[in-house]
């Protein structure tokens, strides 16, 4: 029984993930071999998808990590003054 | 991203999280810093702007510092570092008022059909191959349009690669509405993104498409 496009877009997303019983698999895969419209769903969809996880598209802001570490550093200082049992000499 | 990404795997992170709760505190420094660049993304596809995320970022590492005891080690620490970065994300979305209901948000037939855009070839994109300004600006856009039933999906499972099962437990929802949303979500940034990227300008020179 042959798929149709509309039913093989309701399994993109499960191919993607390699997620889908064997027999649909199989049904898709060969819908997608003579079928143009359906290869570039698919592909254009993993292809975004690789493109919104390419950590090289987004960038951390300058000066992000030594903020970061700079307010936990204050935080943990903090924590450290309200623990009694673990005295440092920097406490006052 | 060489530096933030040192592998977490090869570190004993329980051990890590024992020392600090015994004391260590400054260990804690070491503990996020593979996780610096993936919380910030993550809040940025909450937030509207860098500063924002940054911002949200800053508190999720803060909350998860002082909410360490509670981490019962039944999940991965990045995974828990995840839902407590989506919960201050959400708080910070709910403090500004800009989540809409999800009942409006949602589109009528829970179990109606997304359409995909129609081409007719597609020829990849490889990240380098577009302006890194303007494909941010396009993927961000996008993302951002989602309404969040979809949105906190695809950001968990997509981005922050969590597994459908951590997905569905970081969001407490069931297996089956992670799937369903996941496709969801993904057919609409293809409709969405698809015939844009088509469009976009190419480097110069790189690459000469359209067909
Ligand atoms: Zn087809």
């Amino acid at each position: 029984m042959a798929l149709e496009c509309k039913h093989v877009w309701d399994y993109i997303s499960e191919f993607l993930d390699d997620s889908l019983p064997a027999e649909i698999k199989e049904q898709v895969q060969k819908h997608l071999e003579n079928c143009e419209i359906c290869s570039a769903i698919l592909d254009s969809t993993r292809n975004i998808l690789i493109l919104t996880a390419d950590d090289r598209v987004f960038e951390l802001p300058a000066g992000y990590s030594e903020r970061l570490h700079a307010r936990l550093a204050r935080e943990i200082r903090a924590s450290n003054s309200r623990r009694p049992e673990k005295p440092r000499q920097d406490q006052d | 991203m060489s530096v933030a990404h040192a592998r977490p795997m090869e570190r004993d992170e329980a051990q890590m999280i024992a020392a600090i709760l015994a004391g260590d505190s400054d260990l804690y420094h070491r503990l996020i810093q593979p996780y610096e660049f993936s919380v910030y993304r993550m809040a940025l596809s909450f937030v509207k702007n860098e500063a924002e995320a940054e911002d949200v970022a800053q508190e999720a590492f803060l909350r998860a510092f002082r909410d360490l005891g509670n981490f019962r080690g039944e999940s991965k620490f990045s995974t828990w570092l995840v839902s407590i970065a989506l919960n201050e994300a959400r708080r910070r979305l709910r403090r500004q008022n800009t989540v809409r209901m999800e009942s409006l948000d949602e589109p009528p037939e829970e179990g109606g059909k997304v359409s995909p855009a129609l081409l007719r070839d597609w020829r990849e994109i490889p990240s380098e191959a577009l302006e890194r300004r303007e494909l941010r600006a396009l993927l961000q856009k996008a993302i951002e349009e989602l309404s969040p039933i979809y949105r906190e999906v695809f950001v968990l499972r997509d981005i922050e690669e969590l597994s459908i099962e951590e997905t569905a437990s970081a969001l407490s929802i069931s297996i089956s509405s992670v799937k369903v949303r996941l496709h969801r979500a993904r057919i609409m940034l293809q409709k969405d993104l698809a015939p844009k990227l088509k469009l976009a300008s190419p480097k110069k020179g790189r690459w000469l498409s359209w067909h």
